[in-house]
């Protein structure tokens, strides 16, 4: 259910891919270290540099590649956008299905208005032009999941025109610096989701669930201002944020709720556009950029050698990490739009221009959804970096996981340690126990209460950072213990004594002459074998910096 | 509906967009070729069957060929014919669906609760005659 026609005569920088077609043919597959690098291009030849010199290049071309997007999101709402059914993803076949979803003659579309809603306020968060009239049109495709033999959309005037959504992506050898990018969004429409086949190919018959027909869709088409598949899986996951944000859509890609169309070309830069090819449902924030690195670098090696390429629907099989062609049993689709004879245009008022005398639940107002839209992403990480003088990509972090920025504002609120301290906690120590068993926020046994605690313990230099380490892992295994337990526990606290200490420096200096020696001579490694000597003689519970001090005026003494 | 799709298409093509030949014969009314309903049925997945569906298909053409007696000059077109009146804006609750064995009963053939489509190429034309729901929004 794609929009067929992309502008393709956007300028502006790209990455330029070095003509590097014969690492294709040798390193099958996607080129490693396609996701995680920022000048793919580059690394790309980086990593293989064996492979490049034994072949001969094949000219020193620059190629730049051109990649747009269009997004299926589905509408976070009760009913579906023209009738009264269900909108649920685990339900049993057919059972949210009412007749006119089912297209039964004699019914017709009523629209639900949280859907429109949904759709004006997603334009408004992507900056775009709110049409205060907009059409709604028949697009025909004859599958067996769409009863109707068409679906009902926006070509002709969609709801929202002429958007950018901001996003950044991380340059730089090791990935710490943080590059802000637009792309443009030509438009946004409503439109209906298709239902369901099930190919069962053992006994070659084709199941329909028609549950998720006539579910409601923002397609947004975002222009194609992107170079790689990394510019373009970080520009979906910002408008992921965007819409879990508004709420407009709960933008899950595991559960089908976001699904990805890519259209990618390459040409020489100076010449014209190349012949663009359509990579179809990427379904994985994953795949989505390896699909589109693989795609590029096919049609580089194509171009390379002699070949052309087809105006084609290719599919992405992540199984062998490659794009495929599609299947296309009608080669060119004749979509006969036309206007839908049932639905009146579609008005939309502003404050100034509200009609007197109607009924407010029949009139939505721009101006309205305008002030109700919540706090966007870029905002509050904007807010995290001057509130907590957070470095930006910590900020990107914390909005990255469902719930992590709520743990670490409610650990903020508790503790009296540095914002600092407790940023990188969040992020390392709890974030990497989350990853490490594969957990969510929500499913944390760590509280961040007790993590406010833990760090004020730290804060106040009750424990050293490795016991508090230690407290941690403790927390972590047994629920319902205070941090302050544990330390009592496990003995984990800090010598506050400092006559003992004292003490057991001096015994540790007349047990080691040899070591004082070689401190006198000058050795300045002599001193921190001194210094572990003492810990392992506290059992680790004095902190290491006091053990230094002390030392060094027992030794000019 | 399949009816109504397909004329729809069939006024598109037969109004020589895509130059398929239909012959006019001395009374005015079109004669459909092979190749044109050979075009149609593999767009709409419909198969006319008969002599006697394509006839019915000329017929409905020659009805709607009447339209061009009109003289439209000078009058702006309108993009539906309820451009002027309000959109109904329902409110997002959930009032119907739960009827799965209801619908299924249309269904030629049915697996637990899911349609089964047909594998052949053609689906069997409805004989619906031109009918148009009537609108809501009247």
């Amino acid at each position: 259910m794609a929009t067929p026609i992309l502008r393709w005569c956007c300028p502006g920088r790209r990455w330029v891919f070095a003509g590097i077609g014969s690492v294709f043919r040798h390193g099958r597959g996607v080129p490693t270290g396609s996701t995680s690098s920022g000048k793919r291009g580059q690394s790309t030849v980086a990593q293989q540099p064996l492979i490049t010199a034994q072949k001969p290049r094949k000219g020193e071309r620059e190629w730049a590649a051109v990649v747009g997007l269009e997004i299926h999101a589905q509408i976070a709402s009760n009913s579906k956008l023209f009738s009264g059914s269900q909108v649920d993803f685990a339900a049993p076949p057919n059972s949210l299905v009412s007749f006119f979803d089912a297209s039964l003659p004699g019914t017709l579309p009523v629209l639900n208005r949280r859907c429109v809603e949904a759709a004006v306020m997603t334009g408004l968060a992507l900056d775009c032009h709110i049409n205060r009239r907009s059409l709604f049109d028949r697009k025909h495709y004859f599958y067996a999941d769409l009863p109707a033999g068409y679906q009902i959309t926006q070509q002709r005037l969609p709801i929202a025109v002429n958007g950018s959504l901001v996003y950044s992506v991380c340059v730089g050898k090791r990935q710490s610096q943080m590059v802000t990018k637009t792309a443009g969004v030509k438009q946004i429409q409503l439109e209906q989701d298709s239902g369901k086949s099930l190919h069962d190919s053992l006994r070659s018959q084709t199941l329909i669930d028609l549950n998720r027909a006539g579910v409601g869709l923002l397609e947004v088409v975002l222009e194609p201002d992107m170079s790689c598949g990394e510019e373009a899986a970080a520009a979906i996951r910002e408008l992921q944020l965007i819409l879990q944000a508004l709420g407009t859509s709960q933008a899950n890609m595991a559960e089908g709720q976001l699904r990805v169309d890519a259209n990618i070309s390459v040409h020489n830069p100076g010449e014209p556009l190349g012949v663009r090819t359509e990579v179809k449902n990427l379904n994985s924030a994953r795949f989505l950029a390896k699909a589109i690195d693989y795609e590029i670098q096919r049609q580089i090696n194509e171009l390379e050698n002699g070949g052309k390429i087809l105006n084609e629907t290719r599919s992405f099989d992540y199984k062998l990490g490659c794009t495929v062609p599609m299947r296309d049993k009608e080669g060119k689709q004749d979509y006969r739009f036309m206007p839908e004879p049932n639905l009146p245009p579609l008005l939309l008022y502003d404050s100034g221009s509200l009609p007197t005398g109607t009924d407010p639940q029949q009139v939505i107002n721009i101006d309205q959804l305008r002030e109700q839209l919540p706090e966007l992403p870029r905002v509050t990480r904007e807010k995290l970096v001057q509130q907590y003088g957070m470095l930006p990509e910590h900020s990107f972090a914390l909005l990255n996981e469902v719930g992590l920025l709520e743990f670490f504002q409610n650990v903020i609120k508790e503790t009296r340690a540095e914002p600092k301290k407790v940023t990188s906690w969040v992020l390392n120590t709890f974030l990497g126990f989350l990853k490490q068993q594969n957990l969510a926020v929500s499913e944390s046994p760590v509280t961040p209460s007790a993590l406010a605690e833990l760090l004020d313990l730290l804060d106040r230099k009750a424990i050293s950072s490795s016991a508090a380490k230690q407290v941690f892992q403790e927390l972590w295994r047994s629920k319902g213990k205070t941090p302050a337990q544990i330390v009592a526990e496990k003995k984990l606290e800090l010598m506050q004594d400092a006559e003992a200490l004292e003490q057991l420096c001096r015994s540790t200096l007349e047990a080691h002459p040899q070591v004082v020696t070689d401190v006198k001579k000058g050795n300045p490694r002599a001193i921190n074998k001194l210094i572990g000597l003492v810990r392992r003689a506290t059992l680790g519970r004095a902190d290491p910096t006091v053990i230094k001090e002390v030392l060094e005026r027992q030794l000019s003494s | 509906m399949w009816t109504r799709a397909l004329w729809l298409g069939l006024r598109a093509s037969a109004g020589g967009r895509r130059g398929f030949p239909s012959k006019a014969d001395p009374q005015g009314s079109r004669r459909v070729t092979a190749e044109l309903i050979e075009h149609l049925e593999r767009l709409a997945l419909v198969d006319f069957g008969s002599q006697e569906a394509v006839a019915r298909l000329e017929k409905a053409i020659a009805f709607a060929d009447r339209l061009r007696a009109v003289d439209t000059d000078g009058v702006e077109p309108m993009e539906s014919v309820l451009e002027d009146r309000c959109l109904y804006l329902r409110s997002d609750n959930v009032v119907e669906g739960n009827c799965a064995e209801e619908l299924l009963q249309n269904s030629h053939r049915v697996v637990e609760e899911y349609f089964v489509a047909p594998p052949e190429k053609h689906m069997e034309i409805t004989p619906f005659c031109l009918w148009m729901p009537p609108s809501k929004h009247r």
